[in-house]
């Protein structure tokens, strides 16, 4: 087993009389995204306070790279929190300095760079996180997406090896939720960094961690894979878990896994045997061109609003959906024939690309610069199965029949055609 | 009938040890506040000796620039327009209780001594408390909530050495050359009401000036300013940056309170400080 990256063993904290804390226990492995779990107040922010060395445990030892830090001389010390970077939940960000030179401060002093150097690499953080028009505004003067996104061009900029996200999405709408996500998700694996977040956003966090920790009652009561996480039986579960999946679905009308799962249990016991159902697997694709092109924003937009569609033409029949990947939704439709998806298959697309075209680009047109659209690929795959088939293979048999069924297209170049 | 004997005994011991608590209560206060002001100058000083510690860091010039433009340069209409007042009430009250003993001739010797020696480094140092001191006690404060400090430890800047120090630097800098001004421009004020509005002669005036001041009074008073910038600076520093630790209140109260406390401490520190800075000088 690998040494872990920063360990907690037996970590104590207190304030005053009322321990937040108690006996923790974890292990963040290196070039991983883990996040961390759990009701507010629950003590998350005080744990990652501690790995940065903000805050000090009343008892306990915490490691980093299998060394106890009290055991380290201040060099040591100092080199291993440089390998850090925090976003505060608050973003605090200094409201007396513009958008660029809050971006440039670690930068201006902590090295020895040169200004030409210094604008260069700030200029194109600023744009990698689509804050071009903010450079000389101050903070007070941006809404509060663009403040996060401020704060999390500062925490980058000295392309830290480790960085501590504390509730990165927090007071931000669905769609611009998903794309810090994706934002974060994108630079962990172009820079190969060490994520550790602090979230709420379950299922969303599942889609880009490798590792969830669950902190429950001041202690870390679980640590593994989302999947892992999916069987774990504890009160955590009940309490948390199952809170916060009812309300991305009252958010976004889709089912987390879990929930699908059940569903899925529930009418394959319900139906006869013999009587057939669909599941369908829908994609979008040029993501990653949208997001080079127009930004993290405008592929989450596209993604949110085809999940409202799916939603909306299946669920009518019964259907109910989950997001399996970054990109890809799974639908299953009950007491469906073929023969009936096809024709709301039809429909879906006609209804998504007139209505969901504009809503989606309405909010990017003046971005895309002439020659500069990006055409999104809709697939979809139909497969039919029976409740005695394994529903793995049946979304295998969809997947494999996943072809085009319609393109959005980016209205200026519609124009531009006309 | 022992058993209400030993009740009643118990209630008269508690009687008593009630009735000393109530005598000691006072002494329990003086202990505690001893204590936790021995425990604020300890902290204190170990604050601005890590301040000045970091002086000499890199980027540091042009940071203290900034506060010496801040500290010094903007404070000097407030500090020009008191001591001109200042040193007219100066002439004004003591051609009137000279003249009584024929002595108007030595005005000028009593208005610059007195705003020199004493109400010059004094009166500036309370200004500026009053002006930059409390701005920075509440700057730092507001920092330190919103977690900008924190965000410094994070980036690896050493806060004492970005926010303190360029602060506490620029008030050496700054203290002794507002008082020169001060002191200057209250002798110019001295000269306004004994001379232009009471008729003293000039020559009379200047002469007394010059005959009585001596290099040991001026040093005296930048001595004195300087031991008012390293307090006002470290109190108002002090107070802002350990405003999260308050247990009088939280967040923006606790800016508050600190700022309320910075200038209070201040100016109560500034008066006891003159006194013994005096006795020592004289």
């Amino acid at each position: 087993m690998a040494i872990p990256l920063i360990e907690f063993k037996n970590v104590i904290k207190r304030f005053g009389t009322k321990t937040v804390l108690d006996r923790v226990n974890l292990q963040i492995y290196e070039g991983e995204v883990t996040t961390i779990i759990g009701l507010s107040g629950s003590g998350k922010s005080v744990l990652l306070k501690q790995m940065i060395g903000l805050m000090k445990p009343e008892e306990g030892t915490i490691l980093f790279r299998g060394k106890p830090l009290a055991e380290m001389k201040k060099k040591e010390i100092i080199a291993s929190f440089a390998q850090m970077s925090y976003m505060f939940q608050d973003n605090a960000l200094f409201d007396s300095m513009t958008v660029y030179e809050n971006v440039a401060l670690p930068l201006v002093e902590t090295t020895n760079l040169g200004k030409a150097e210094i604008d260069r690499r700030v200029l194109a953080r600023i744009e990698q996180t689509e804050l071009g028009d903010a450079v000389h505004k101050y903070p007070s003067e941006l809404s509060g997406g663009m403040q996060k996104r401020v704060a999390l061009a500062r925490a980058l900029i000295t392309d830290p090896r480790i960085v501590l996200f504390d509730e990165p999405t927090s007071g931000q709408d669905p769609v611009r939720k998903n794309a810090i996500l994706t934002m974060i998700a994108q630079y962990q694996r172009k820079f190969g960094f060490t994520a550790i977040l602090v979230s709420h956003e379950i299922p969303d966090v599942y889609f880009i961690s490798n590792r969830i920790l669950a902190l429950y009652d001041r202690q870390i009561v679980f640590q593994g894979t989302p999947e892992e996480l999916e069987n774990f039986d504890h009160p955590f579960k009940d309490e948390v878990i199952y809170s916060l999946e009812a309300l991305q679905k009252e958010l976004s009308g889709l089912y987390s896994k879990r929930q699908f799962e059940i569903l899925n249990r529930v009418q394959m016991k319900r139906k006869e045997m013999g009587e057939k159902y669909c599941v369908i697997i829908f994609a979008l694709e040029e993501l990653n061109e949208i997001i080079a092109k127009l930004g993290h924003d405008a592929a989450q937009e596209a993604i949110h609003a085809m999940g409202l569609y799916v939603d909306k033409h299946f669920g009518s029949l019964g259907g109910f959906s989950t997001r399996h990947r970054l990109n890809e939704f799974i639908t299953m439709v009950p007491y469906s024939e073929l023969g009936d998806i096809q024709v709301v298959l039809q429909d879906f697309i006609k209804d998504f690309q007139e209505k969901g075209n504009n809503e989606i680009w309405a909010l990017y047109r003046k971005l895309v610069p002439p020659g500069q659209c990006v055409d999104l690929s809709i697939l979809a795959g139909v497969a039919q199965g029976r409740p005695f088939d394994e529903i793995d293979s049946v979304i295998e048999s969809a997947r494999a029949q996943q072809k085009e069924i319609g393109r959005l297209r980016c209205i200026e170049r519609r124009r531009e055609k006309r | 009938m022992a058993i209400n004997e030993t009740r009643q005994n118990r209630l008269e011991n508690e009687k008593k040890q009630q009735e000393d608590i109530l005598l000691l209560r006072p002494f329990t206060l003086i202990g505690r506040s001893v204590i936790s002001g021995v425990n604020h100058l300890g902290a204190a000083t170990i604050f601005l000796c890590l301040a000045i510690a970091k002086t000499f860091g890199r980027k540091q010039f042009f940071k203290t620039l900034q506060q010496v433009y801040y500290i010094g340069a903007r404070s000097m209409t407030i500090i020009m327009l008191v001591s001109l007042f200042t040193g007219m009430v100066l002439g004004l009250q003591s051609y009137h209780a000279l003249v009584k003993f024929g002595a108007q001739g030595a005005v000028g010797s009593l208005v610059s001594l007195s705003l020199i020696m004493e109400l010059g480094p004094v009166l500036t140092a309370i200004m500026i408390t009053a002006r930059a001191g409390s701005a920075i006690a509440a700057e730092i404060g507001i920092q330190r909530i919103s977690e900008q400090i924190d965000a410094l430890h994070t980036m690896q800047i050493n806060p004492l050495q970005y926010l303190v120090s360029p602060k506490i630097t620029a008030a050496f800098i700054s203290f002794p050359l507002l008082t020169a001004v001060f002191d200057l421009v209250g002798i110019i004020g001295g000269y306004i009401s004994g001379v232009i509005l009471l008729g003293l002669n000039a020559g009379v005036y200047t002469h007394s000036v010059k005959a009585y001041v001596e290099m040991t009074d001026i040093t005296n008073g930048f001595t004195k300013a300087i031991v008012f910038a390293l307090i006002v600076s470290t109190v108002c520093c002090y107070q802002g940056y350990f405003a999260h630790m308050r247990t009088d209140g939280r967040g923006a109260k606790a800016v508050g309170l600190a700022t309320t406390s910075a200038v209070v401490i201040s100016c109560v520190l500034i008066l006891v400080s003159d006194y013994i800075v005096t006795s020592l000088l004289m």
